[in-house]
């Protein structure tokens, strides 16, 4: 790989505004962030910050107010609703804090689920590439299992399982560990660092666990919708996370910032 | 997603809630079982009414005395009576399109044996071709002949219904019953023919040649007869009969032209249609009525399907992150509403069937003279499963619609 080589992901000035009536909650504010393949990056920030949105819009769920967004050299900002599904299909994987399996649904059919929606995987390469994925977590002998059956790690794993089947060039974890116990929670970390490590999968998390963030290469943190720091030294991340907290006595959440009410018209900032 | 396994998903979906999707098709259900029931029944109405038809012959014209007047009063049909045999042969000499003619001449009496009698529904006397025109057919014996009716000759033909009531064993032909004290050798048995379409026995028959009727049992020496039955050579000849006969007669009755016939002519197969008009009429409103409960079967199930797509927000939301397009999503959702909509189509027309054999059943039993057919038609089974799908794409449509524009975002967090 050249050093000209495009990023994996590219943001420039990307702002969310989420339009609540007469009010205006700027989510995120001129974000501008590249991610190379092959990072293991984590989100951290306090609630309201906009990791969240971040990632939506990193995932291709979401689409920014302003700014752009270019996946791979795809311009995933001016992609319609189809596009932003094929993308979601080749080229992310997602794993949610709340697992979301479907229920009643085997861990082997779960895993399938982004195959049925891909082109031209028959069913016996849906199933093979399904088991494959499954072997890979760990979870080789609970295919036929449901959910309901499978304890929260497990189901975490079948989760990342389904994140990997589609050979996915990004993975994004939303809180991965947050409804898990210490235990299985550095289980589901180490599965996400090995995936790293051998396989040179990207990984984007959200977090504010730091002892999750703590295993990240590089960690983001965010602060009233804008990147504060971007270090690759955990203990430089924690002093600006703490500052952050410090700083932020004494506002109640509902407000997030002063500084987040703009005038109409001037939502983009100058220069 | 191909279609097979869109159709696995909502099998399965549908699986899950069994006692609901089983509400849900209950409109449907109701509604083709109640239009298939309908539709049956009507149809077994209209053949009916067309094999009974059929059985008196559907070429048939008749031809009767106008109503005569008297000042102001009408005596009605026949009351003149101006049809001679001679118009009846008239017609089977001179009328191209026409097969062969009857007279009959009614009458009534009891018919003795032995020491048993019996009082048959039917007495008529007719001509040598009654056979021919009324589509009957001997079992026994023979009929009448040319020279049975210049000689007005005591013989008779009698219907199965007198051999049982007369005959227990004894073999009818050529024994001698009595009327009026007159004695008729029985020189031919019918088949059986059943009841007719108001359900009197048409086998209760005794015929005799018109001319006996009329000179020995009714003692007239007119030569006028009741009514002519005129059998044309082909159905789709009738409008030919008819106008000949037509012609014919006023020449021979010294009809004026402009003025009123002395005679008038039925064709059969105008009742035959005006019957088959009633029924098909019949038939259309309650299965219109039958329908209304269609569409309040397909209300019910676009009500269930809103409720399952807000259920299944979560699910909705899932499939969106992994990749479904809002495509995927709506074809998923209208598909199950068709399959919904699909089976209690199909599970109406087996109740519809069902219903209808039953009804018929009672209708048969009830009366003993006259078979109902029960008929099951291909068409209808089509028209049901057609239907019905179109219920569901109809009423499935909005709620998959809704499905497919939700916000990916939004539908993940729905708890």
């Amino acid at each position: 790989m050249n050093d000209d080589a495009k990023p994996l992901i590219q943001l420039s000035d990307v702002w969310k505004v989420y339009n609540l009536g007469e009010v205006k909650v700027e989510a995120l504010r001129g974000v501008c962030l590249t991610i190379e393949s092959g990072e293991y990056v984590a989100l951290m920030g306090p609630s309201g910050s906009g990791k969240s949105t971040l990632m939506n819009m990193l995932g291709c769920l979401d689409r920014p107010t302003e700014g752009s967004y270019l996946l791979d050299g795809e311009d995933a900002t001016s992609m319609s609703r189809n596009g932003r599904a094929r993308l979601r299909n080749r080229r992310i994987g997602f794993v949610f804090q709340n697992f979301n399996l479907l229920a009643r649904t085997s861990a082997v059919e779960n895993v399938e689920l982004p195959l049925l929606y891909a082109r031209g995987v028959s069913a016996s390469q849906r199933r093979h590439r399904a088991v494959e994925a499954l072997k890979q977590v760990g979870l080789g002998d609970r295919l036929h299992h449901h959910p309901g059956q499978l304890s929260g790690g497990q189901q975490q794993r079948v989760a990342v399982a389904r994140a990997l089947v589609n050979d996915p060039a990004i993975l994004m974890a939303d809180e991965p560990t947050g409804n898990l116990d210490s235990k299985t929670s550095r289980e589901v970390i180490q599965l996400l660092r090995t995936l790293n490590e051998e396989s040179g999968i990207t990984i984007i998390l959200v977090t504010h666990d730091q002892d999750i963030g703590r295993h990240a290469k590089r960690i983001l943190v965010l602060h009233d919708g804008q990147i504060v720091e971007d270090t690759t030294d955990f203990g430089t991340a924690l002093r600006s996370l703490h500052r952050d907290e410090d700083h932020l006595v004494v506002p109640p959440p509902h407000t997030p910032a002063q500084g987040a009410k703009r005038p109409e018209g001037t939502s983009k900032p100058m220069g | 997603m191909n279609l097979l396994v869109t159709i696995r998903i909502a099998l399965r979906a549908l699986r899950k809630n069994k006692m609901r999707a089983g509400l849900t098709i209950l409109g449907v259900v109701i509604g083709i079982a109640a239009v298939t029931a309908m539709v049956s029944i009507g149809q077994s109405a209209s053949s009916l009414v067309q094999g009974q038809f059929e059985s008196l012959g559907t070429n048939i014209l008749v031809i009767f005395s106008a109503s005569h007047r008297h000042g102001p009063v009408h005596h009605g049909q026949g009351s003149i009576r101006s049809l001679t045999a001679g118009d009846s042969e008239a017609i089977a000499d001179e009328c191209p399109a026409v097969l062969a003619t009857s007279p009959i001449v009614g009458t009534g009496g009891q018919v003795i044996y032995g020491n048993t009698n019996w009082r048959p529904r039917e007495m008529v006397g007719v001509g040598t071709d009654y056979l021919i025109v009324g589509n009957w057919t001997l079992r026994h014996g023979g009929f009448f002949t040319e020279r049975d009716i210049s000689s007005s000759s005591k013989v008779c033909v009698i219907g199965q219904t007198l051999v049982a009531k007369l005959f227990q064993t004894t073999n009818p032909l050529n024994e001698t019953i009595r009327i009026s004290n007159i004695p008729f050798r029985i020189i031919g048995i019918l088949e059986p023919k059943g009841a007719n379409i108001v359900g009197e026995d048409q086998d209760n028959i005794i015929m005799m040649p018109h001319t006996t009727v009329a000179k020995r049992l009714r003692r007239t020496s007119f030569d006028t007869v009741d009514v002519i039955l005129v059998s044309a050579r082909a159905v789709d000849r009738m409008p030919d009969a008819q106008r000949e006969v037509r012609q014919l007669l006023c020449e021979r009755h010294h009809v004026a032209p402009g003025q009123p016939a002395d005679f008038e002519v039925q064709d059969m197969t105008e009742i035959a249609d005006i019957l088959g008009v009633i029924t098909g009429t019949m038939t259309l409103l309650l299965s219109s009525i039958a329908g209304i409960s269609l569409v309040v079967g397909g209300v019910g199930i676009m009500n269930i399907m809103l409720v399952s797509v807000t259920e299944r927000t979560r699910e909705i939301g899932i499939r969106m992150a992994v990749g479904a397009r809002g495509g995927d999503i709506l074809r998923q959702f209208l598909i199950e509403s068709i399959l919904l909509a699909m089976i209690g189509g199909l599970v109406g027309f087996g109740l519809g069937v069902a219903a209808s054999a039953g009804i018929t059943a009672v209708i048969n039993s009830l009366m003993k003279s006259v078979e109902w057919p029960t008929v099951i038609s291909i068409p209808a089974a089509v028209l049901a499963i057609v239907f019905s799908s179109a219920v569901g794409i109809a009423f499935g449509f909005y709620p998959a619609w809704r499905a497919s524009k939700l916000d990916p975002i939004e539908a993940l967090r729905y708890e």
